[in-house]
């Protein structure tokens, strides 16, 4: 290791005739790509923190995101999006253990692994596609000119506002519609994402089926799959900031 | 992808097979507890929210943690699961020194975002004319309190 070590210092990398950066072409490519898609990302958080910065009043996440499935209106906050986040990890290290096997030539681990990483990708999917329903088909009472209107939350419509001083309807604090962003930021970046999740799950998927072909076996060696790996952690990185910007803080 | 081998790479780095597995065993692990402590950070700014007069400073400190604790997660995420940290210096640098912009980026914008605020809070004119023109939503609010 340690001369290994040694002898990458005195490579003279720019000389010609070698990779100056010790990677395969395709491989160096999927890592700029990643990088100006993390810059993609990037501005839609930052544009959704100059407007949450611009407002007076902004849901408590912890309110609107406190349900969990078969619990009814048990107040659950973070518990659901707690458990997006372990699956999202759990899936990341299965698609590190591909990659690893994929290293030692490994196809039955290779495949293994892809098949866990795949189910984990797609348990995310579904998890998010039930919060999204929830969110657009869960009805709140709002006070809207004067009148007490049942809303969702959509793109256009908001019903997250400040609750309204001492009104209540069926038990319920009445509020005020809040800002019409949050929707928009919320189902764009999530749905930004998790686009990312499900064009991730299909090249996984395709890259199971070249595995199980042998494809990579013939080519003598599982570099697709450690290309595959880096798009599948990117999207667990990314899910890291989402997490942060629109459930923890 | 027509070559057999991969002619670009001059050095491999393939330690042993446990080596390895048990370095992605301890990411795991660290990944997982820092989660849990965000989580508990989350409920604690949850709870603090309940009380009448929740102290600003404390729920600010506790979020900056937060925000910190979520970099450290993405280090080890780009460092140990994507390999980064394995690559040499160069190719580090050229994905690395780029993200730098990100400092002004967040800094610059967020920034914008307080001064809009500002305006909206102080100047009656301008106040009328950014909520018109950025929020077409269904007008039920009064004025001061609603956004």
């Amino acid at each position: 290791m340690a001369t290994a070590q040694a002898a990458q210092m005195e490579t003279k990398w720019w000389s010609g005739g070698k990779s100056p950066f010790n990677v395969e072409y395709g491989k160096l490519m999927m890592w700029y790509f990643l990088m100006s898609d993390a810059f993609t990302f990037g501005a839609f958080l930052i544009s959704y923190g100059t407007i949450r910065f611009s407002q007076n009043y902004w849901p408590d996440p912890n309110q609107v995101f406190n349900a969990f499935p078969f619990a009814g209106h048990a107040n659950l906050p973070l518990a659901f999006v707690s458990l997006m986040t372990f699956i999202l990890i759990v899936s990341s290290v299965t698609m590190v253990l591909a990659v690893h096997a994929g290293h030692h030539n490994d196809r039955k681990g290779v495949i293994k692994w892809m098949i866990w990483t795949i189910l984990g990708g797609i348990a995310f999917l579904a998890c998010q596609a039930w919060e999204w329903t929830h969110l657009i088909t869960g009805d709140h009472a709002v006070l809207i000119n004067g009148k007490v209107e049942h809303i969702g939350t959509t793109v256009s419509r908001n019903p997250w506002g400040a609750a309204v001083p001492g009104m209540a309807h069926d038990g319920h604090a009445l509020t005020t519609t809040g800002p019409v962003a949050f929707g928009g930021y919320f189902f764009g970046i999530t749905g930004f994402h998790g686009f990312h999740v499900f064009s991730g799950v299909i090249i996984n998927i395709i890259m199971l089926i070249m595995t199980m072909n042998g494809v990579f076996d013939r080519r003598g060696h599982y570099l697709m799959i450690e290309k595959a790996g880096l798009y599948w952690h990117f999207v667990d990185l990314v899910w890291v900031f989402v997490f942060l910007c629109f459930y923890l803080i | 992808m027509e070559h057999q081998s991969t002619p670009e790479v001059t050095f491999h780095h393939e330690p042993g097979g446990k080596e390895v597995v048990q370095r992605i065993i301890r990411t795991t692990v660290i990944l997982s507890v820092i989660t849990l402590i965000e989580l508990a950070l989350g409920f604690g700014i949850y709870f603090l929210h309940k009380n009448p007069d929740p102290s600003a400073a404390l729920i600010l400190f506790m979020k900056g943690v937060i925000v910190i604790l979520s970099l450290l997660k993405a280090f080890y995420i780009v460092g140990v699961f994507m390999h980064l940290g394995d690559e040499i210096r160069n190719l580090i640098m050229t994905i690395v020194v780029p993200l730098l912009l990100f400092v002004w980026f967040i800094a610059a914008f967020l920034w914008d975002g307080d001064s809009w605020k500002m305006l909206r809070n102080t100047d009656g004119h301008s106040k009328a004319a950014t909520e018109q023109t950025s929020h077409p939503a269904p007008s039920t609010q009064g004025h001061g309190q609603g956004h």
